[in-house]
C-alpha cells in the first residue's frame, strides 16, 4: 500500500530547506521515499542531492525508484565494453552513467531499485542485503532466496536476481541494488553484449551472471508488492511508520538543484567523457569490388575522444592528402558515430567530386563508425 | 626549481613586501591560469603525508580511479582529492587540510593501501594569522578534470567572492582591515575601503551597473585632489562582474561548419528573391493533411517546396549541377537529390532526399519523416548526408523573411525560404484581400549561373507552387 503521507512531505520540506540544521522528525530512524518518475537520469539526480544534502546522522533515507527501459554502467566503466551501443540507439534505451562502482546493469520497468542512505559510519551492505532477503521471504517463505559474499542476492543457488553497488562521501554514503521482478530477459542479454572487439582498458568490468526474474518463480508477484513488502521491512528494522512518500524528481522547490544535476548526468561529457582511457586494436575486413582488404586500426581514446588514430591502409587507395586530412579531423574529435558521420561527409563535400573516390571513402568511413 | 626567501619562521608578518616567489616549474606549467601577485616567501609551509582513511568493511586495499587535483594545486578542507574504488564501491575522498599539493603517491589504476600515505600536502602555516601574503587565485579546474568543487587557495580570510572583488580592483587583502569573524575579510570592508580611496561616499543602494574596477595609477592622483575639495562626490558602487572568457578548441559540428563555409567562400554568390502567395497551397494542406495522417505521415509545406524544385530543376538542370574544382567542367547531374537544412542540438546538418524527381509528394513527406527523427536522435547515416546536389533551408519555421543563404559545395544553388505571413494584397479587381506570403532568397554560384537564369527558375517555380494545379500538368 502507498501512501501520500502529508506529515512526511512536510516533515521532508522542513528537513531539505535546512539541511544540516532543523531535524524535528514525525519518523524518526528511517524515511521511506518513492519516486514517482521513471526517467533514470531524474532518479539518478535523486540520489545524489540526497547524497549532498540530507544530514544522515538522525534519520537514514530508503529511496525506491524503476525506470523505463536504461542500461546503466557503474562510475568508472567503458560504455563501448559494457553493452551494444548500437542496439541502445536503435531500441531508443537511454545509456546512463552511475555516480557509485560496480557492473553494468539492465533497468526496465520489471525491475525495481533501492537505494539504502546513511551515514559513512553507518553504511553496511550486508545488513541492507539481509534485509530485502528477509522481506522478501517474509511475502513467499517458500522462496529460496539469499545473500552472497560478493552482495548478489542469488535464486535457487543459482540466478542472479540483485546485484549491489555503493557510494562513499566525505560524511554520507550510499549502497543501491536492482531486484529483477519482470524484466524483460531477452532484450537484458541483447543489450549487455559488446559487439565491439579489440578494446583494451583499465575500465571496471562487468562480471556476467545467469539471471533470473522473481516473476518466473512465482507469478502473483508484482513490482508494487515487493516494493511494499521491503518499506514494511525497512519500516520494522528502523522503528518507523509504514509510510511511503512520493517525491517528484523534477520539483525543484523540494530539491533546489535538482535539474542541474540531472542536467549534468546527461551531458556527454559524462556518460561517454568520463571513460577511462582505453585503445583499440582491430581489422576492418572492407569487400571492395571483387576483393577484401583487411584494413588495421589502431586508436587511443581518452575523456571519450580520439587521441591518437591509425589507419593501415594500402598505399594510394586514398590520396594522402585526403588520408591525413581525415585523420587530423578524427584526432580530437568525439569517439561518436554521429560526429564523426558530419565530420567525414562534410570532408567529402571540399575534395573532388570523383565517384570511384567517393565510394572508397564512405567504404572506409563507414566501416569507422561502426567501431564507435 | 624553487626559490624560497626565509626570513623568520615563527612569525610571517611582511609589511608592503615586495618578495617574489618562484613556485617550481611543474606548478606553472599545469597551473597556467594561477595569477601570481606579488607573493611573500611560502616559507615554513609544514608537509603533511596524508593517510588514505578507513573505507570501512574491513577493505583494506583500493583502485585509484580518478584524481581530481595535480601536484602544485591549492586545496581547501573538504575538496575532493581522488575518487578510489573497492568491491563495487566508489569513494570521494576530500582533504583534511588546507594547503598546497605536493606529492600525489599513486597514479592512475594503483592499489592504494588503507592507512598509507595518499598525497603530501603543504600546509598553510599562515592559518588563522592576519597575513601579509597577497592572494594566489587559482580559477575553478576544467569540468573534464573535477566535477564538484572548486579548489581555492586560502591565505587570507576572506571568501573567494571577496578575494575576487579585491582581485578586479586591484586591491591587496593585506591592506584592507577584516571586521568579520576571525579578522575576516567581507565585502563590505573591500568597498569601504575602495570608498577610502577615491574619497566617495558610497550610496545605501546600489545601482545595478557594472563599472570597470578603478586603475591603482589613476586613483592616486586622484585622491589627493579629492581631498582638497572635500566635497564628497556619490559614485555607484563598483559592482564586481566576475565572467570570464572561456576558450575551447572547434570540434565536431563546429569543425565540420567551418569546412563547410571556408570552401563555400570560393564561390561568388549572387542572391536573388521575391514573395510567393502560398494562399492555396495553404489551403491544399489542410485538406491532404489528414489524409497523410492517415498513412501515418506527418505532411508540412517542404514536400510541396521540393517537388516543385525538383520540377524546375527539370527546365533548368545548370541549378543541379557541379562545377570542378579547376572551372574547366560542368557536371549535370541525373539525380535531384534535393538538401534540407536542418537544426539539431548539436548544430546544422543537412541531409538529403534522394532522386525527388522520380518521388511523388508524399514519397516526399515520407522520407522527410524518416530523415527528420534520425536526425534530431543524432542517428542520421553517412548516405543521408552525402550526394546532395540542390539545397533548400527553411529558416522560416524558425523566424526571418529574408536571407542570405551560403551555398553548400559542390552545389551551385540554395534557396532559403522565409516563414509565411498573412499580408494584404490586392487581387486582379483592385480588391484586398487576405494573402498568405512566403519570401524566398535563392543564392547562385555566378561563375556558370546568371540572373536570368534564377529568375526564370525561380518564376516556375513560384508558379507551381501558387498554382498547385499546374503541378499535375507536369508531374511525372
Amino acid at each position: 500500500m502507498v501512501l501520500q503521507s502529508f506529515k512526511n512531505c512536510l516533515w521532508l520540506s522542513c528537513v531539505l530547506r535546512t539541511p544540516k540544521a532543523c531535524f524535528w522528525s514525525t519518523a524518526s530512524g528511517g524515511l521511506i521515499i518513492q519516486s514517482v518518475s521513471n526517467d533514470v537520469y531524474q532518479n539518478l539526480a535523486v540520489e545524489d542531492w540526497i547524497h549532498d544534502h540530507i544530514d544522515l546522522e538522525k534519520q537514514q533515507v530508503l529511496f525506491l525508484w524503476r525506470n523505463s527501459p536504461a542500461v546503466v554502467i557503474g562510475r568508472h566503466q567503458n560504455p563501448w565494453q559494457e553493452c551494444n551501443l548500437r542496439l541502445l540507439r536503435q531500441k531508443n534505451i537511454k545509456l546512463a552513467r552511475r555516480r557509485s562502482g560496480g557492473g553494468t546493469v539492465y533497468h526496465d520497468l520489471g525491475n525495481i531499485n533501492l537505494t539504502f542512505f546513511t551515514t559513512r559510519k553507518k553504511y553496511e551492505r550486508m545488513e541492507n542485503l539481509k534485509l530485502v532477503v528477509k522481506a522478501l521471504k517474509a511475502l513467499r517463505p517458500q522462496l529460496d532466496v539469499h545473500v552472497t559474499d560478493r552482495y548478489d542476492i542469488l535464486l535457487d543457488r543459482q540466478y542472479k536476481i540483485s546485484g549491489t553497488a555503493a557510494k562513499l562521501g566525505r560524511t554520507s554514503a550510499y549502497h543501491h541494488c536492482t531486484l529483477l521482478c519482470n524484466a524483460d530477459k531477452f532484450v537484458l542479454s541483447s543489450v549487455l553484449k559488446s559487439p565491439y572487439k579489440g578494446l583494451k582498458s583499465n575500465a571496471t568490468p562487468s562480471v556476467p551472471a545467469l539471471v533470473k526474474n522473481l516473476f518466473e518463480e512465482d507469478p502473483s508477484l508484482t513490482s508494487e508488492m515487493l516494493l511494499d513488502a521491503i518499506a514494511k521491512e525497512y519500516a520494522v528494522q528502523h522503528h518507523t511508520d509504514h509510510h511511503i512518500t512520493l517525491i517528484n524528481p523534477t520539483d525543484e522547490t523540494l530539491l533546489p538543484g535538482i535539474s542541474a544535476k540531472t542536467k549534468e548526468l546527461q551531458t556527454w561529457e559524462w556518460v561517454y567523457g568520463k571513460t577511462p582511457k582505453f585503445s583499440i586494436s582491430t581489422c576492418l575486413n572492407m569487400a571492395y569490388k571483387d576483393s577484401v582488404l583487411n584494413v588495421k586500426v589502431n586508436m587511443d581514446v581518452k575523456h571519450g575522444r580520439i587521441e591518437v588514430c591509425n589507419i593501415d591502409l594500402p598505399e594510394q587507395w586514398l590520396p594522402p592528402g585526403l588520408y591525413s586530412e581525415l585523420v587530423k579531423n578524427l584526432t580530437g574529435s568525439k569517439f561518436c558515430p554521429n560526429e564523426t558521420t558530419t565530420l567525414v561527409t562534410t570532408l567529402l563535400r571540399v575534395c573532388p567530386q570523383d565517384n570511384e573516390l567517393h565510394s572508397r571513402w564512405t567504404l572506409l568511413c563507414e566501416n569507422m563508425i561502426r567501431l564507435m | 626549481v624553487c626559490i624560497h626567501r626565509v626570513r623568520s619562521c615563527s612569525s610571517i608578518r611582511f609589511i608592503k613586501s615586495k618578495y617574489v616567489c618562484v613556485f617550481d616549474k611543474s606548478a606553472l606549467k599545469f597551473s597556467h591560469q594561477q595569477r601570481l601577485f606579488r607573493t611573500s616567501a611560502v616559507s615554513c609551509g609544514q608537509i603533511v603525508q596524508f593517510k588514505l582513511s578507513d573505507i570501512g568493511e574491513g577493505i583494506t586495499e583500493v583502485t585509484v580511479k580518478e584524481w581530481y587535483i595535480k601536484e602544485g594545486d591549492s586545496v581547501s578542507q573538504f575538496d575532493s582529492i581522488c575518487e578510489v574504488q573497492s568491491d563495487k564501491a566508489s569513494v570521494t575522498i576530500t582533504s583534511r587540510y588546507d594547503g598546497v599539493i605536493r606529492k600525489l603517491h599513486y597514479s592512475i589504476d594503483d592499489i592504494a593501501f588503507v592507512g598509507k600515505p595518499l598525497v603530501d600536502i603543504e600546509i598553510d602555516a599562515s592559518k588563522g594569522v592576519a597575513s601579509e601574503e597577497d592572494v594566489v587565485e587559482t580559477p575553478p579546474m576544467s569540468h573534464e578534470e573535477h566535477t564538484h568543487q572548486e579548489i581555492k587557495g586560502h591565505k587570507t580570510l576572506a571568501t573567494p567572492a571577496v578575494r575576487r572583488l579585491a582581485m578586479e580592483n586591484n586591491i591587496k587583502l593585506s591592506e584592507v582591515v577584516g571586521t568579520g569573524k576571525d579578522n575576516r575579510i567581507l565585502k563590505e570592508d573591500i568597498l569601504n575601503y575602495l570608498a577610502k580611496q577615491t574619497g566617495a561616499i558610497l550610496p545605501p543602494s546600489p545601482k545595478a551597473e557594472i563599472v570597470p574596477p578603478q586603475r591603482k595609477t589613476e586613483a592616486v592622483p586622484a585622491a589627493p585632489k579629492d581631498k582638497a575639495r572635500k566635497v564628497p562626490v556619490p559614485v555607484s558602487r563598483p559592482i564586481a562582474f566576475s565572467g570570464k572568457d572561456r576558450t575551447e578548441p572547434v570540434t565536431g559540428f563546429q569543425k565540420a561548419m567551418v569546412k563547410t563555409m571556408s570552401a563555400a567562400l570560393k564561390i561568388p554568390h549572387f542572391g536573388y528573391s521575391d514573395e510567393v502567395d502560398l494562399t492555396q497551397l495553404v489551403q491544399l494542406r489542410e485538406e491532404l493533411k489528414p489524409l497523410a495522417e492517415i498513412r501515418g505521415v506527418k505532411l508540412s509545406f517542404m514536400p510541396f517546396f521540393i517537388k516543385a524544385a525538383s520540377l524546375g530543376l527539370l527546365q533548368y538542370p545548370i541549378l543541379n549541377a557541379s562545377l570542378d574544382e579547376n572551372c574547366q567542367n560542368v557536371t549535370y547531374k541525373a539525380s535531384h537529390n534535393i538538401g534540407v537544412a536542418m537544426d539539431t542540438e548539436q548544430g546544422l546538418i543537412v541531409p538529403n532526399v534522394k532522386n525527388v524527381q522520380v518521388c511523388s509528394v508524399f514519397d516526399i513527406a515520407v522520407e522527410l519523416n524518416r530523415l527528420q527523427s534520425l536526425g534530431s536522435a543524432g542517428q542520421l547515416g553517412t548516405s543521408d548526408l552525402t550526394g546532395g546536389t540542390f539545397t533548400l533551408s527553411n529558416i522560416g519555421t524558425i523566424g526571418g523573411t529574408y536571407a542570405k543563404a551560403v551555398i553548400l559545395p559542390p552545389e551551385v544553388a540554395i534557396g532559403a525560404l522565409g516563414k509565411i505571413q498573412v499580408l494584404p494584397r490586392f487581387n486582379g479587381k483592385g480588391e484586398v484581400f487576405k494573402a498568405q506570403i512566403m519570401n524566398v532568397s535563392w543564392s547562385a554560384d555566378h561563375r556558370i549561373i546568371d540572373g536570368a537564369t534564377m529568375a526564370r527558375f525561380s518564376n516556375l517555380w513560384k508558379s507551381y507552387l501558387e498554382n498547385p494545379a499546374s503541378m499535375l500538368l507536369d508531374l511525372k
